[in-house]
């Protein structure tokens, strides 16, 4: 078959793939010999989260979160809450996907305590963290305050979340996972939800971006390279071509 | 039973920077070549789309380019004394996966070890005497400033490198590197144009008495030809560059500057998805007749060749000598032994600074855009008074403002909450930066050996990193960081913080993917792996390229040290190894 694609329409593209010998996928892996490989929509785009529902957390856990978020980043005038933005459903979304399951992370035993040095050694992937922490926080607000954390006023809410984040509060999680480093995983993707692109469900209408004058997706600045003190006069794009 | 495919010419274990490089210069010699990538197939226009690759979580946070440690991950303790667990996640440093391994996602930036590098024992002791380096593994690399100038001028003109020469055959150069050791001639592009921050920067060094120069970067300048008929595009500053692919053919990769042409020979064949468990030996372990690896389907083949060209990252390379018995594991209570000598990282310290009068838009940025002062490098000031050896680049560049992991704040600020808010505002556009990447020097008790415990996917031991920050290293550091201090005075800015370096390495919070040594060159078979050429002291037809093979590691990024003696290593394979097979230094 001759290489050269001129004159081949896209179906007949797709047709002969199987066909093509620069590509062969056969039982022995991918070989490639004589061509550089080129295949049709090779690549994999992001899918844009789904907004409705929730697919990890209960509804307990949803509305738990939906409040811690609400506190780490409260509305004001910079921009609306985290809650507002979507940083509940992007962690919801993070957490039913690969993120959730620590996929592509080492997983194997022996787990053993660690030194600080070492990283987080404990056997629970993040979506096992959340739902034990979400658990454990509540527990301990019912415990201290006879309410779910959701039920507290703000200034109760940001005394338990300043706790954790002291460590002067301990929840009851389990070893190897301390209440700091929940603290830390949710307040890491929290801010992950508010920064990250819209398309994962949270920083809705780049509210984050545009709190601190981030443009977004746009790939070229050769206009403003030279500019010596000049603010950027764009607002952002979104990989999706949301303008704001 | 392995399948026993056909006998090839050659065998590359990976296809990163350097496999690509020596696939190109031994397809061009006429030999019959395959490479074995563990990873996939990636290339710019379908795996790098310029459409989606500005995505901060996927890429930078989530790490998609990146080698997974479910695939293989390595242990880490800081002493002899601890017991090495494995890093779950990487985070100190962060190898790379698939076609184009870790020079996908490197930031770009391409320079030259010194004359002096090169040939450091020597260099130290006749300058300050032998007391001055004791307590140091430090040792001669076996090549020459000279012999290998070059293989580095190959490297850049292959990567379009832009930049501003300082030293031309003797003679210094205004506006460049008055302290880099002579080239032959200027790089090919000029430099990117600046930033505010880098621009302030080096006019205040300039005050200072310092000589600041364009950081020499693999971003390019403007759209480029190089020697392969490749063609390049110009830089856009667009601020996703370093953990990210170039959508826009503009960062230096295999991608970019080889592979279009590699791909069609008719002599070469690349197999991705193909993992290599080892190098198998003759029955009396002085030559290697195959490698046996695993296709994604789990298939187990046999790949006979001639020549085997170990060309992973550096600590994999390491892994596969010792799996494969190509050497002899260094101990680090005798000092005997060769295989995970010398490993070696990179010793750092920052300044930042903030304003209430200056917008810097730091989102338009290149992985290697910036100026850098070497007044205070390696071995270019004088070290006689000073409690210490080595030195560091003290550079002021700008990668990126992407806001999920660069937000600056005053040191102390809350970390949420509406406090939080306003000190992120304030911070995020009225801040600049600037650090030192200080050298790392080699001592007895930092190495690499096999794990005894964890083991990767298929049951085969992982890499186990025993390493802390040497306490001459820490020493260097910490003048860098009182450097940096009064560095920071001429800008008289409304918030100054310095860091200093603290001993203990941890391996979670990002640091530097410039992990050296393990596997060096060197003069001596009984301290060294392999010799001049990266060829095996002990088994003679395999070459193991990489900066497994540095001596020591500089204050400097390593890849054009390391594109250079992947060219060095492949010269010597065509135009001595295939005349003469056989060991090209006698030991």
């Amino acid at each position: 078959m001759d290489n050269s694609l001129r004159g081949v329409t896209r179906r007949h593209l797709l047709a002969s793939a199987a066909a093509l010998p620069i590509l062969a996928a056969t039982a022995d892996g991918r070989t490639i010999s004589g061509n550089l490989p080129w295949s049709p929509f090779a690549g994999a785009p992001p899918r844009p989260v789904n907004p409705l529902g929730w697919y990890f957390f209960t509804p307990v856990e949803a509305a738990t979160v939906e409040a811690i978020v609400e506190r780490l980043i409260p509305a004001d005038q910079l921009s609306p809450s985290g809650k507002e933005c979507g940083c509940a459903i992007f962690i919801d979304r993070q957490l039913a996907g690969a993120f959730g399951q620590a996929s592509r992370l080492y997983t194997k035993g022996p787990f053993r305590q660690g030194l600080p040095t070492q990283g987080y050694q404990g056997d629970l992937a993040p979506a096992g963290r959340y739902r034990l922490g979400l658990q454990a926080l509540n527990e301990y607000t019912n415990t201290t305050y006879k309410k779910d954390f959701r039920a507290l006023s703000a200034e109760q809410q940001d005394e338990v979340l300043a706790g954790m984040d002291g460590s002067k509060i301990k929840l009851n999680l389990k070893p190897g996972f301390s209440t700091k480093e929940f603290f830390e995983l949710v307040l890491q993707n929290t801010m992950e939800g508010f920064f990250a692109d819209p398309l994962y469900g949270g920083n809705k209408n780049m509210a984050g971006w545009k709190m601190i004058g981030f443009p977004g997706a746009r790939y070229d600045y050769r206009d403003h390279i030279d500019k010596r003190n000049v603010p950027y006069p764009r607002g952002p794009v979104s990989i999706y071509g949301m303008e704001g | 039973m392995a399948r026993v495919l056909p006998k090839r010419d050659a065998v590359i274990i990976g296809l990163g920077w350097t496999g690509s490089i020596l696939a190109q210069q031994l397809t061009d010699a006429g030999l019959n070549v395959v490479a074995l990538e563990r990873g996939p197939w990636r290339d710019t226009a379908t795996d790098f789309n310029i459409a989606y690759m500005q995505d901060e979580l996927r890429y930078a946070i989530r790490k998609d380019l990146f080698l997974k440690p479910s695939v293989e991950a390595m242990t880490m303790r800081n002493n002899a004394g601890q017991t090495a667990l494995p890093m779950r996640d990487y985070g100190s440093f962060l190898p790379g996966d698939g076609v184009g391994g870790a020079g996908v996602h490197w930031n770009g930036q391409t320079w030259r070890f010194w004359d002096s590098d090169f040939s450091i024992k020597t260099h130290l002791t006749q300058r300050y005497g032998a007391a001055k380096i004791k307590g140091l593994q430090l040792q001669d690399w076996g090549v020459t400033w000279d012999e290998i100038e070059h293989s580095f001028d190959q490297y850049e003109y292959i990567c379009g490198t832009s930049g501003k020469a300082g030293n031309i055959k003797g003679q210094i150069q205004p506006g460049g590197n008055p302290f880099e050791s002579p080239r032959s001639r200027d790089y090919p592009n000029p430099p990117l144009r600046m930033p505010y921050a880098s621009t302030l920067f080096a006019e205040k060094m300039r005050e200072l008495g310092h000589h600041p120069f364009p950081l020499p970067s693999s971003n390019l300048s403007r759209a480029y030809v190089n020697p392969l008929g490749i063609r390049m595009g110009e830089c856009t500053f667009c601020g996703f560059c370093e953990r990210f692919a170039c959508g826009n053919y503009s960062k230096a990769s295999a991608q970019t500057t080889i592979l279009p042409v590699l791909m069609k020979k008719p002599n070469f064949e690349l197999r991705t998805d193909s993992e290599v468990l080892k190098v198998n030996l003759t029955q009396d372990g002085k030559m290697a007749r195959s490698v046996t690896f695993l296709d994604a389907q789990g298939v187990e083949y046999e790949q006979p060749a001639d020549v085997v060209a170990v060309c992973a990252y550096a600590l994999m390379n390491v892994r596969m000598m010792l799996l494969s018995k190509i050497g002899t594991q260094y101990d680090p209570v005798s000092g005997k032994g060769t295989v995970g000598r010398n490993y070696c990282y990179q010793t750092s310290a920052g300044a930042r600074l903030m304003f209430d009068d200056k917008h810097f838009n730091p989102f338009i940025g290149a992985g290697a855009l910036g100026q850098t002062i070497d007044d205070f490098q390696g071995d270019g000031f004088d070290h006689s008074k000073l409690d210490f050896v080595g030195g560091a680049g003290i550079s002021c560049t700008v990668s990126n403002g992407r806001p999920i992991s660069n937000r600056p704040t005053v040191p102390g600020s809350p970390r949420w909450g509406a406090k939080w808010k306003q000190a992120t505002v304030d911070g995020y556009q009225n801040s600049m930066g600037f650090g030192s990447q200080g050298s790392s020097y080699p001592v007895r008790e930092n190495y690499l050996d096999l794990d005894p415990t964890y083991t990767d996917r298929h049951g085969r031991p992982l890499l186990r990193i025993t390493f802390d920050f040497p306490d001459n290293d820490v020493r260097m550091s910490h003048y860098m960081s009182e450097q940096l201090e009064k560095l920071t005075k001429p800008f008289n800015a409304k918030y100054t913080a310095v860091a200093r370096l603290q001993k203990g390495w941890n391996s979670v919070p990002y640091q530097s993917t410039h992990n050296t040594g393990g596997a060096i060159m060197g003069t001596d078979p009984t301290t060294s792996a392999v010799n001049k050429y990266l060829q095996s002291w002990d088994v003679p037809n395999v070459f193991v390229v990489g900066a497994s093979a540095f001596a020591h590691n500089a204050g400097m990024n390593p890849t054009g040290t390391v594109g250079a003696l992947a060219y060095w290593a492949a010269e010597a394979i065509t135009t001595k190894y295939i005349k003469s097979p056989g060991a090209l230094v006698p030991a």
